[in-house]
């Protein structure tokens, strides 16, 4: 794909176990475009969420090439992948990770106060952030003082504020129920239409496979399936 | 900036734990000024009195003369030159002659240090002026201590005896006009003092003197005499601050000891505890040495709540203590010190214990810390223990 942002040419991901190794991620050959809305799915250990940490930069390859936005993974040091995941990678986590001491603004800021934007334009990012989410009345309030649903609505919000090209999110639904769900995900999906950025999903919740542009079937570390889905909302 | 926002929102969101982190802490940063402070005040007031009362800006001693050696005392007494003499007539001197005699309080015998001072000299606060002769009454004055000891006190009579330069024995009653408080036990225990020109008379000697006090700021040499500076003089005092100090460090020490260990148990239980938020740091874009940096700015921060916290209670104390001293009562422990000491706060010594307990809170800190550089990241999210 010549518009690619992300690239993974026959990447292999293997952990020490014992004496042996496991194998998570097995040959996996995939690219990404630009304002994807694609969903990595399958079953609890089929590497779903190795893959996404490899695209975040948090990890990197065993064997094979992982190009994101135009860096080979496997090649930045620590402050280069902190640079990019700073800049360019917005992360959403199945338990939210908020900042527990911070109010739902400062959460949102905290990215921002890594880019050493000024005090106005930080401001207006965050304020921005939280009315994409519908939470600019709960600026002042602590995470403890949310809903899951409120939470994850924060976290959004806070990987969206440095408008990143690329978020993802692993397993964003698994701790809300199925109203907030809905609420999450449409969310997402507003914002991936209208900003283009590119959303990667780790799940196996049949409802955010309902949103997914772009379904890619995980099993024993393999792609067994990449398909475009069939949209029913 | 971020590290310190996030250290403080997080040590003020720990709550309780913070709190008696920092109250230990703050124990030691006080009593260790605490302690420093009233040893330094003993330090500059002993070294005052002891000016004041005994030594000025030093003493010049007859090359023979020992404070220390009884036997050497006797002989140890020279003229005084003109130029000396001028010298003292001008009040930049005072002579001292000093010999050994005994006296006979409660028909006991006691040996004594009898020494002769000018009654006018105004260099030393010794309060001599009760010690001018009108008539042929022997006027002594003593310091409390001696008088404690010999139960003397002013209008006693007491017997004294001493040598005159011939080697013969005289002895007359003499009356102690005066008894002085001072807290210089160097000018006070075994002492007797009687006027200067009285004494030259008893000798039969002529503006000898044993040593010179100078009140001169740059004093000069003399020849024939040694010249002894106040480090010298003052080299007692010295050895026993430097010894009190030195069992202080022991006190501190400790103190400081388990307040390190509380902020390094909370540090160790952080990381372990905090595995998820170390995680979400490096995935918002916080590189490792970052994280390592958050932390050990927090477990430091404790050493600046601590500062705070003790300044809080400190402050007053100290105040407090400022102006109505430390009473230890009359004791005698052979240097100069006074019965109310003030402590004293210098700049160096609150800007120094800070620096240590900042510096070592620091790095205590830093040491749990330095395992998240090791951490992988993606373990760090799922908050597992590594």
């Amino acid at each position: 794909m010549d518009n690619a942002i992300i690239q993974l040419n026959g990447l292999t991901k293997r952990f020490p176990v014992g004496s042996g190794y496991f194998t998570a991620l097995s040959d996996i050959d995939l690219s990404f475009s630009k304002g994807e809305f694609a969903g990595l799915v399958g079953p609890s250990g089929s590497g779903k969420t190795t893959l996404l940490n490899i695209i975040g930069s948090l990890d990197v390859p065993s064997v094979g090439e992982a190009t994101v936005l135009n860096h080979s993974i496997a090649g930045l040091n620590q402050k280069q992948a902190a640079n990019l995941r700073n800049h360019h990678i917005g992360f959403i986590f199945q338990t939210y990770n908020l900042l527990p001491v911070y109010t739902v603004y400062e959460n949102v800021e905290f990215a921002l106060l890594l880019q050493k934007m000024s005090a106005t334009e930080r401001r207006k990012a965050v304020m921005q952030a939280l009315e994409w989410v519908g939470l600019t009345d709960k600026e002042k309030s602590r995470p403890s003082m949310l809903s899951g649903g409120e939470c994850q609505r924060v976290a959004i919000a806070r990987s969206m504020v440095k408008k990143p090209e690329i978020v993802l999110a692993d397993e964003p639904t698994a701790n809300l129920d199925s109203k907030n769900s809905h609420h999450i995900l449409q969310t997402m999906q507003k914002l991936n239409d209208e900003l283009g950025v590119t959303f990667i999903f780790s799940t196996h919740d049949e409802k955010v496979m309902q949103y997914l542009k772009r379904k890619i079937s995980l099993a024993d570390g393999r792609v067994v399936a990449d398909e475009l889905a069939i949209l029913s909302q | 900036m971020v590290a310190f926002k996030l250290a403080y929102k997080n040590l003020i969101g720990a709550g309780l734990r913070t709190w008696l982190n920092v109250s230990v802490l703050s124990l030691a940063f006080v009593m260790t000024i605490f302690y420093n402070g009233m040893i330094d005040g003993w330090n500059r007031q002993g070294r005052n009195d002891t000016q004041d009362w005994e030594i000025a800006n030093g003493q010049y001693w007859h090359p023979e003369y020992d404070r220390l050696d009884v036997f050497s005392i006797k002989d140890s007494h020279q003229p005084l030159s003109a130029e000396l003499q001028q010298q003292v007539s001008d009040g930049w001197l005072v002579p001292q002659f000093i010999q050994q005699a005994s006296i006979y309080p409660q028909g006991r015998m006691q040996s004594v240090l009898l020494k002769g001072i000018p009654h006018d000299q105004t260099i030393l606060k010794i309060p001599t002026a009760p010690l001018k002769t009108d008539g042929d009454e022997l006027k002594a004055i003593i310091g409390k201590r001696m008088a404690e000891s010999t139960h003397l006190k002013v209008g006693d009579q007491v017997l004294i005896r001493w040598r005159d330069k011939n080697g013969t024995f005289d002895a007359l009653e003499l009356t102690i006009v005066s008894v002085f408080q001072c807290d210089v036990p160097g000018i006070d225990n075994g002492q007797i003092y009687i006027d200067y020109d009285r004494m030259q008379e008893m000798m039969g000697l002529e503006n000898n003197a044993s040593l010179l006090v100078t009140a001169a700021e740059e004093p000069r040499a003399i020849s024939g005499w040694s010249f002894k500076d106040t480090d010298f003089l003052l080299a007692d005092l010295d050895k026993m601050i430097e010894s009190k100090k030195g069992g202080g460090i022991v006190l501190q020490g400790v103190l400081l000891l388990i307040a390190l260990l509380a902020i390094f148990d909370t540090q160790v239980l952080s990381i372990f505890r905090r595995q998820k938020e170390i995680g979400t740091y490096i995935a918002l874009g916080l590189t490792r040495s970052q994280v390592v940096g958050i932390f050990t700015i927090e477990g430091g921060a404790h050493s600046i709540l601590a500062a705070l916290v003790g300044a809080a209670y400190g402050i007053p104390f100290f105040l407090y203590l400022d102006t109505v001293g430390l009473s230890f009562g009359s004791v005698d422990v052979g240097v100069t010190i006074a019965e109310t000491i003030y402590p004293y706060y210098s700049l160096g010594l609150i800007l120094s214990t800070m620096l240590l307990v900042v510096v070592s809170a620091t790095i205590v800190s830093y040491l749990p810390a330095r395992r998240i550089a090791k951490m992988n990241p993606t373990e760090a999210l799922k908050g597992k223990i590594q």
